[in-house]
């Protein structure tokens, strides 16, 4: 059998993708399944711990792939500003250091989630009782805060001076919340 | 010690109760992973961020009243003896991970041994729930109320887009992790595990062995758990699995009941005889006394075997582990020397059932 995706070599990897819960056959040589980013694939057999599928899963994403750290200049490796741990180490642990790594490395978790979780990036679960309210209020005053950029391009400085002391009621409210918190 | 004074101590309550389905379903487990806010995952955390974080909770949860769960016992690792440590892995009660490499770990306990909470394992908290049959509605809510009771004062590191943040990627969201220990001779004996699994697969579940990623299957036990965390809520996760479970119960009730059609006599006889390798046997090694058990359990469920409790096998895979038996021993064994313990173990577990039986006068 011929690999079907450059025609030329023959195919030594024979598997069966399933994404979404449809099926699909893969005869491919083993050249365009590391080219295509299929070999994580393999290395899901026994022994292998979620933690070194998912440094497969991250070695293949494509930006990172092509960046060979070697040739870039030191600045350009992504490093979290809190906790200091850099994008390949990171690969290479397939653990964060601390919860500002999330926003540090937005860019790149979109795939990685999306596989890990089929699909989903975002979360539609519990939100925590305490805190949470002010997430909520949040939310609003980054909603009100769009509209008032809006009046002021359009020059209607009445209605943004309304939506603007609506902010500021809603700050305090959450400033109120938060130091709250501290104090029970 | 005597024997039953040692079961009293040793087994915890999901083994001895019987909740709902629990003639395949061992127990039900949730865990939820936390981590405080504003302070480096466990992964990097220094010694003092993993101190403060041990103080804090211990202040907080040492001494409370949980509605519901009561206090819970205090542990913290580097205290504990190896075996001590080896016992409360195979109770499931903590991971390996915490056991072995985490060096600032430390663990909760409530005193049925249905919560522990696992502090500065991978994620700063991990709150465990474990019933047994499947409940996991009930292990989910359970999970809830000390969720909420630790949320009241501290704070989670917790986004608005992405939930609850994990040191790992794969629990990042609810950080629910739903799991059920079922027992699947049936589909096992009539080959149907092999066809079953890629499709549980499919559905973002996970099918392993008794013992976590990578175990082989000891005594015909899978644990069934989700994948996924992120985009799903708590409900909807625990409602898939449950209705995955449901299935299964299903499909493994009628492959005993084609069974027993077909050959009724070839199965009472493996089971007789798997019954009288335990009775009898003065060497015995995990595996052959998990394929034995699993027999038993099964001879019990189709009524070939009577007067013998059902919780036989939870309680007896779990005390014939390598940590249980030496401890019941006093003292390490060899492998060898614990071949012999377990095999005599088991026997005198036996008799035991025996002896409650005449004393409560049910048998002839």
């Amino acid at each position: 059998m011929i690999c079907q995706e450059c025609n030329q070599r023959p195919a030594t990897l024979h598997f069966t993708k399933i994404i979404n819960g449809e099926k699909a056959e893969v005869h491919i040589c083993e050249k365009c399944a590391q080219e295509k980013g299929e070999m994580f694939m393999l290395n899901g057999g026994s022994g292998f711990s979620i933690n070194n599928l998912l440094a497969g899963l991250l070695n293949i994403e494509p930006g990172f792939q092509q960046a060979k750290p070697n040739t870039l200049p030191k600045k350009e490796v992504l490093r979290c500003k809190q906790c200091k741990l850099s994008f390949p180490e990171f690969v290479h642990v397939g653990k964060f250091g601390c919860a500002e790594c999330y926003e540090t490395f937005k860019d790149q978790l979109n795939p990685i989630l999306k596989r890990v979780h089929s699909g989903n990036t975002s979360h539609h679960g519990k939100i925590p009782k305490r805190i949470g309210g002010s997430i909520h209020i949040r939310k609003q005053i980054n909603d009100l805060k769009q509209t008032l950029k809006q009046f002021i391009e359009q020059e209607e400085f009445e209605n943004a001076a309304e939506i603007r002391d609506r902010i500021r009621t809603l700050e305090k409210e959450v400033n109120k919340g938060d130091e709250g918190g501290k104090q029970s | 010690m005597s024997l039953e004074h040692f079961l009293e101590n040793a087994a915890s309550s999901w083994m001895n109760e019987e909740g709902p389905d629990s003639d395949i379903v061992l127990s039900s487990r949730v865990r939820l992973a936390r981590n405080f806010k504003d302070f480096s995952f466990s992964t990097l955390f220094s010694q003092e961020e993993a101190l403060e974080i041990i103080n804090v909770i211990k202040d907080r949860i040492k001494n409370a009243e949980i509605p519901e769960i009561g206090k819970l016992e205090f542990l913290q690792i580097e205290n504990l003896q190896p075996l001590e440590k080896q016992v409360l892995v195979e109770k499931h009660l903590i991971s390996p991970h915490l056991a072995e490499d985490s060096p600032y770990g430390a663990c909760l306990v409530s005193e049925n041994e249905e919560v522990s909470i696992m502090v500065n394992e991978e994620d700063h908290l991990r709150i465990q729930c474990l019933f047994s049959g499947l409940q996991l509605n009930e292990a989910l809510l359970r999970a809830n109320v000390i969720d909420d009771y630790i949320e009241a004062n501290i704070d989670y590191a917790y986004d608005e887009e992405r939930g609850y943040l994990t040191s790992c990627p794969t629990n990042v969201g609810t950080g629910l992790r739903a799991s059920v220990m079922m027992h699947l001779p049936g589909l096992v004996l009539t080959n149907q595990m092999n066809h079953l699994v890629p499709a549980i697969n499919q559905l973002g579940l996970v099918v392993r062995g008794i013992y976590g990623e990578g175990s082989e299957a000891l005594g015909d036990i899978f644990q069934i758990s989700n994948q996924i965390t992120l985009g799903k809520s708590e409900t909807d996760i625990v409602e898939d699995l449950t209705s995955v479970v449901q299935q299964v119960i299903a499909q493994e009730r009628s492959a005993r009941e084609a069974l027993v059609q077909t050959s009724n006599i070839q199965l009472e006889d493996r089971v007789y005889r798997s019954f009288g390798i335990l009775q009898h046997a003065r060497i015995i090694e995990t595996k052959e006394a998990a394929r034995c058990l699993s027999d038993v359990r099964l001879g019990i469920d189709l009524g070939y075997i009577k007067d013998i409790s059902k919780c036989i096998l939870n309680e007896l895979m779990i005390l014939t582990q390598p940590g249980f038996l030496q401890k019941y021993a006093g003292g390490p064994l060899r492998p060898h020397d614990r071949d012999i313990r377990r095999a005599a173990f088991i026997r005198e577990r036996f008799e035991l059932e025996k002896k409650d039986n005449s004393e409560g006068g049910n048998t002839p």
